[in-house]
């Protein structure tokens, strides 16, 4: 088994295609992406591949140390250019084959229109332990 | 014997080990193992008191430890060794390990996770699951705290205020995992009830309870935020309700107001109304004003912006809501709400977006993303 992080942006990611503000959406279908989430979490759980799920925040702020006995120097709000991370997934699955197979049918939520959004996300394998065999 | 009934006694059987001489920190970490001992013992053979068993026991326990420490510090034992003998718990001891978990010196998670272990009788692990952190975690934080309790000096716990401020803090944090930690608040306030007079502690119970009367209508099925005026009222459990007005009314006619007194009554106007048009909202916004002459907060304030809005109309809630600073959490939200009420939808539309955007929770998001879908919506069905 190998862990798996899938990585959703709020921004910084390739535009995908079916892309629409949430808030332009009608009620049916932010309620049809919603559940398509939910399902999709309790599908992996089922199966044996759920590990972590946690969303972000958009708020947050740069720190930084300035040296011996002074406070941390804080940059925020972020710019707008700023790569800003949403949210992941962890997955604990066999390969690679099937982190991708799982990180498409995420991708696949339905957006605008009942379509698929086909939003980017990033997938990103874990180091994992040395194995105990090696040779 | 229930585990509610078992953890009833761990407070109880804490003192009587620390009034026969055991520090705080040891004692606290025999009774625990008491318990664990409790419950495969129990299994088979029931003791006939379940106190006297846990205090034998616990003290046992403590003996073992108090030698092998003092063995490692190359220290004489300073205990009798003898089987312990006489007193009897009372709630004078219990209320000293309140105040002893709720010292100054502490900081809220550690006054709650301490609370819990040595008040509730939760194990670290129950503690650490409701808190969603590794046990060891838990377990670490709750060392420390024993640690800074012990340091600090036993003679100079918190008081019933800080208590109150802790057990607030675990009714608030609601519900995961197996422990119901607002349940669990209840019954630890409850507890405290029974032996203090200040009449905010039974506001504080009031309050708990008329919350939790309405918890299970505050959610859907799928976790959905449901706000107050579309609860379905008939879910409201009306043993607590009843209870927790009869609590509100004595602590009020001992006419010591205070602040989860007031929020009390606020709460008590909302379940009284059969149906959301019923509510008294003129007695609620009375409320507020003596909520903010005794602690002007900015939550406060924007609470009170609601009410207003429901008892004078919406401008009067937008001119109150201009009192309130602009980077209060959820004051986009009140803000879409009233420019709703109002007539102004694109506006509230938009600020409704913002309120998703900045919203503290994902259940809130959701919900503050399904209002602005909803007048979106409404706006494009008018334009045709």
């Amino acid at each position: 088994m190998a862990k798996y992080l899938l990585l959703k942006h709020y921004r910084g990611a390739p535009t995908p295609v079916n892309n629409v503000s949430m808030d332009e959406w009608t009620p049916d279908e932010v309620e049809a992406h919603m559940r398509y989430m939910r399902d999709f979490a309790d599908r992996l759980e089922v199966s044996g591949e759920f590990v972590d799920a946690q969303a972000l925040s958009p708020d947050g702020l740069w720190v930084q140390y300035d040296g011996e006995g002074r406070p941390p120097v804080t940059d925020g709000p972020f710019a707008e250019t700023k790569d800003l991370v949403a949210g992941w997934m962890v997955i604990d699955v066999d390969s690679q084959a099937r982190a991708i197979e799982l990180a498409g049918e995420l991708s696949a939520a339905p957006g605008a229109g009942g379509k698929p959004i086909h939003e980017w996300l990033e997938v990103r394998p874990f180091y994992g332990d040395a194995p105990t065999v090696t040779e | 014997m229930g585990d509610v009934e078992l953890r009833e006694l761990v407070p109880q059987v804490l003192s009587v080990l620390v009034r026969r001489g055991a520090d705080f920190a040891t004692a606290e970490d025999a009774v625990q193992e008491a318990l664990i001992r409790a419950v495969s013992a129990w299994a088979d053979d029931p003791p006939a008191d379940a106190k006297a068993w846990l205090i034998t026991v616990g003290w046992r326990v403590f003996l073992d430890m108090a030698r092998s420490t003092s063995a490692r510090r190359d220290r004489e034992v300073r205990y009798d060794t003898g089987p312990p003998t006489g007193a009897v718990s009372n709630a004078d001891d219990t209320l000293h390990l309140y105040f002893l978990c709720a010292h100054p010196e502490l900081t809220s998670t550690s006054a709650v996770a301490l609370t819990l272990r040595a008040v509730g009788g939760l194990t670290t692990r129950q503690i650490a699951q409701a808190y969603l952190v590794p046990e060891s975690t838990m377990a670490q934080r709750i060392i420390r705290a024993k640690r800074t309790v012990a340091l600090s000096g036993l003679d100079r716990p918190g008081d019933a205020r800080t208590v109150m401020r802790v057990l607030y803090l675990i009714f608030n944090e609601g519900y995961s995992g197996e422990i119901d930690l607002a349940a669990e608040a209840i019954r630890l306030t409850r507890q405290l009830a029974a032996s203090v007079s200040d009449p905010e502690v039974h506001g504080l119970l009031a309050l708990m309870l008329l919350h939790h009367a309405r918890r299970s209508s505050r959610t859907g099925a799928d976790g959905r935020i449901i706000p107050l005026a579309d609860q379905d009222r008939s879910r409201w459990n009306r043993e607590l309700i009843a209870e927790g007005i009869v609590v509100l009314h004595a602590a009020l006619a001992r006419d010591r107001i205070g602040e989860y007194q007031a929020q009390a009554a606020i709460a008590a106007l909302h379940a009284d109304a059969a149906h959301v048009s019923e509510t008294d909202w003129k007695q609620i916004v009375e409320w507020y004003d003596e909520l903010l002459r005794l602690a002007d907060t900015a939550i406060v304030r924007l609470n009170r912006a609601v009410a207003v809005g429901e008892a004078s109309g919406a401008p009067a809630g937008l001119a109150a809501l201009e009192d309130v600073d602009e980077h209060v959490p959820r004051r986009d939200a009140v803000a879409a709400y009233l420019h709703e009420k109002n007539g102004e939808l694109e506006l509230a539309a938009r600020l409704y977006a913002q309120a998703a955007h900045h919203a503290p929770n994902l259940a809130e998001r959701a919900h503050q993303m399904r209002q602005a879908v909803r007048l979106n919506q409404m706006l494009r069905d008018s334009h045709g």
